[in-house]
């Protein structure tokens, strides 16, 4: 069943896997690493690294998840391997 | 939805309907308790009215939805559109821990307890894009289901199976006690007898109907749990900013906080990080891991995506369960950010041990309800005397912050009183708690009583079992199941927290790297799939039970990898001392000194067990691929059935027999 076809299908599901990991990395814990000199910015009461691990990687998963869902389902079909 | 054929077709096409109208009618309750409250019927009645009916309703739809078929049993049917599933996983996965602790915790912790918001949500780009749809296309009833078929046989099933149960039954242990603390506050129950009335309310939902019936109390309890979190965040984000947004606000409640900590002069800021309760930045970032890990790794989480008609619902699903589990994460730290701005503010206003009783009697009353809950100047709160009599012994006149200890797993459900709402925002909030500890405990039993009725007794003992009998056998080991949970609850064992972080650690070594590399590398074999989960789990398992039950002598095992001070290894020595020392009848009282001690420094590098995660995840990984690679690579049929689990079009791969 390795067609070529199947090749590039799962190539590409990969390669989208990574980029998705490597947001989730950056979002999960890279930027909380700066926590203390984003503190020093402060936006609406909020310093930016509390308001970071409070909200603003909640709503980037939100959103990476929904898009990975759409991007997902794109290579599904245009590989002809989406269900019916 | 009683139909016990095809009939859900007609259900589910009016499910937008159906729960809408619940939700207006949840609603008209709410409004209708505010008003006989306010004709004077007393606040003990509004409590039972608020569980009674909530209740209710549960079981209800639970007994609607019975079933004798197993496909529906087990995984209702396949029918489940991705936007209900999202909103049943979001109960699921809210525990009472999330509901009842977590702002509790943050309201502890300040910045660092931000691990557990972090945590508990990004875990579900892992279940996304790594394990679930590629479940949801092999269409497994259990996790070790899909175990055993990818790594061919019940050795894998029965690790699996015993690494489920380790974590599922802590975890359902802390609803359970949950279920308890609320009914004993709420309803003036003994806290034995409030853990059995819990048990009751958890049974009938998930007995009759198995997932099916679950699923659709999920749903209905996601929609009270979610507005009795809300609703009291907005009132204080209003009474104190004006403005309803509590999410917004937060920002003030900040900057409001940090004044009064300045004021009082509290050294260490609500939002500073790596500083509360031990959290150095790398246990803040090892914590954050291990819940990550964790959730892709719960079964009872997963085995909600084997709901959705198709692989794709399975993804989009995932979004949902994301979107409805954020709703709650996000408000918390609002939450806990307006009831600790709430509390500086009493004390600020000057609170001394003779005013307190008027202007926080409610400390009283939770001090009264458990005596660990409320300790002022060091002792429980449970009367004006008893607090004057603890604060003059430490020579305290005025209570400052520091003065009183509120245990974590109290302050959402006393915030209402705290701010001073009236009481039947207390009922909801109440009522919210339930919901969220009886749907994580339905997800949680069903998974332990699945894979001791599908994989021990279907697959293990007797593969001729008739459907009628199996499902008798699941419906009797999931009352016995819970039966136990609810004894070792009634116990109190620990706090809520702590209990349900240990299962993801268990989880995440355990069953992680089994379930990723059995989709994502064919090299994997089941050699090293077994050897992987076995060292794993073990090593975590060893971490967990060394460093919290045998820490005297994990500690003089392992003192070279401590990071214990030198004052504290001095100190472990002369209590070491005291104990050879002590009389017979002392001997017990050193012990117990020595070993509460050597607690603090029983740790490799200085990781909490919290996190034991942090070393059974990559020695499981290690163990696995290095063992794969020693021994024979898997068949041309595996290959082939790896292959076919990848793409989402073609039959689900593991049917019903005797359907």
């Amino acid at each position: 069943m390795a067609t070529p076809d199947r090749v590039s299908y799962w190539n590409k599901t990969r390669n989208l896997m990574f980029l998705m990991l490597g947001l989730w990395v950056f979002f999960g814990y890279i930027i909380h690493m700066f926590v203390v000199q984003l503190n020093n910015i402060v936006i609406l009461g909020f310093p930016l690294g509390y308001y970071m691990a409070a909200q603003g990687s909640l709503i980037a998963f939100v959103v990476m998840l929904f898009w990975f869902a759409r991007k997902q389902n794109g290579i599904d079909e245009e590989h002809g391997v989406a269900e019916d | 939805m009683a139909n016990t054929t095809s009939g859900g077709s007609d259900f589910t096409a009016n499910l937008g309907r159906i729960y809408a109208i619940y939700t207006g009618g949840f609603i008209a309750f709410i409004i209708l308790m505010a008003i006989i409250s306010a004709m004077g019927v007393p606040n003990v009645i509004i409590g039972y009215l608020f569980v009674a009916f909530t209740i209710t309703i549960y079981a209800v739809i639970g007994i609607l939805s019975r079933t004798m078929q197993v496909g529906e049993y087990y995984v209702a049917g396949r029918r489940v559109p991705a936007i209900y599933n999202g909103m049943a996983t979001g109960a699921d996965w809210m525990s009472g821990a999330s509901f009842v602790g977590m702002a509790g915790t943050l309201y502890l912790l300040g910045y660092d307890g931000l691990a557990f918001v972090l945590g508990w949500t990004g875990g579900y780009v892992l279940v996304a894009i790594l394990v679930a749809p590629y479940l949801r296309k092999f269409g497994a009833y259990t996790v070790p289901d899909f175990l055993s078929a990818r790594y061919g046989g019940n050795l894998a099933r029965f690790i699996g199976v015993i690494v489920l149960f380790s974590c599922s039954f802590t975890y359902v242990v802390a609803q359970i006690y949950a279920t308890g603390i609320i009914s004993a506050r709420f309803l003036g129950l003994d806290f034995t007898v409030a853990v059995y009335v819990g048990l009751a309310g958890i049974l009938v939902c998930s007995m009759l109907g198995g997932m099916r019936a679950v699923t659709w109390t999920q749903v209905a309890q996601y929609i009270v749990l979610i507005i009795a979190y809300l609703i009291p965040a907005i009132w204080m984000s209003t009474v104190k900013t004006g403005i309803p947004i509590p999410q917004l606000m937060q920002g003030q409640a900040l900057q409001g906080i940090a004044a009064l900590e300045a004021a009082q002069g509290i050294a260490v800021g609500h939002a500073t990080p790596f500083s509360h309760g031990g959290y150095n930045a790398l246990n803040y970032f090892l914590l954050i891991l291990c819940l990550m890990v964790g959730t892709a790794s719960l079964p009872h989480v997963l085995m909600r995506y084997f709901t959705t008609p198709s692989v794709r619902e399975a993804r989009v699903s995932v979004a949902w369960s994301l979107l409805f589990i954020f709703l709650l994460y996000f408000t918390a730290p609002a939450y806990a950010a307006f009831a600790k701005w709430t509390m500086l503010d009493l004390v600020a206003s000057g609170l001394t041990p003779e005013n307190i009783t008027e202007k926080a009697g409610w400390m009283m009353r939770w001090a009264a309800a458990d005596n660990a809950l409320v300790q002022i100047c060091g002792k429980a709160a449970v009367d004006a005397a008893a607090i004057a009599a603890a604060c003059a012994d430490q020579g305290v006149t005025q209570i400052a912050f520091s003065n009183i200890n509120l245990n974590p797993d109290m302050i959402v459900l006393a915030t209402p009183e705290m701010a001073g709402m009236p009481y039947v925002i207390s009922g909801l909030v109440a009522a919210g708690g339930l919901a969220a500890a009886l749907s994580t405990a339905d997800g949680l039993l069903l998974a332990i009583a699945n894979a001791l009725s599908h994989d021990i007794y279907y697959k293990m003992i007797d593969q001729n079992a008739p459907t009628a009998r199996r499902l008798v056998v699941s419906r009797v080991l999931l009352v016995l199941v819970a039966i136990a949970a609810a004894y070792v609850a009634s116990t109190k064992p620990g706090d809520i927290l702590a209990m349900v972080s240990w299962a993801f650690s268990l989880a995440a070594a355990g069953l992680f790297p089994a379930l990723v590399l059995g989709v994502w590398w064919k090299r994997t074999n089941s050699a090293g799939a077994v050897a992987g989960m076995i060292a794993g789990f073990g090593l975590c398992m060893y971490y967990l039970l060394g460093t919290r039950y045998g820490a005297v002598g994990f500690y003089e095992m392992w003192s070279g990898l401590s990071t214990a001070s030198p004052e504290a290894i001095a100190k472990f020595v002369d209590l070491k001392a005291a104990v050879a020392a002590a009389a017979p009848d002392a001997q017990a009282a050193a012990m117990t000194a020595l070993d509460k001690h050597a607690q603090t420094m029983a740790n490799w590098w200085g990781v909490k067990n919290l996190s034991a995660a942090a070393f059974g995840l990559p020695v499981g990984f290690l163990v696995m691929i290095v063992v794969s690679l020693l021994t024979k690579a898997p068949s041309p049929a595996m290959q082939e059935f790896i292959e076919e689990l990848r793409v989402p079009r073609g039959k689900q791969m593991m049917e019903e027999k005797a359907a």
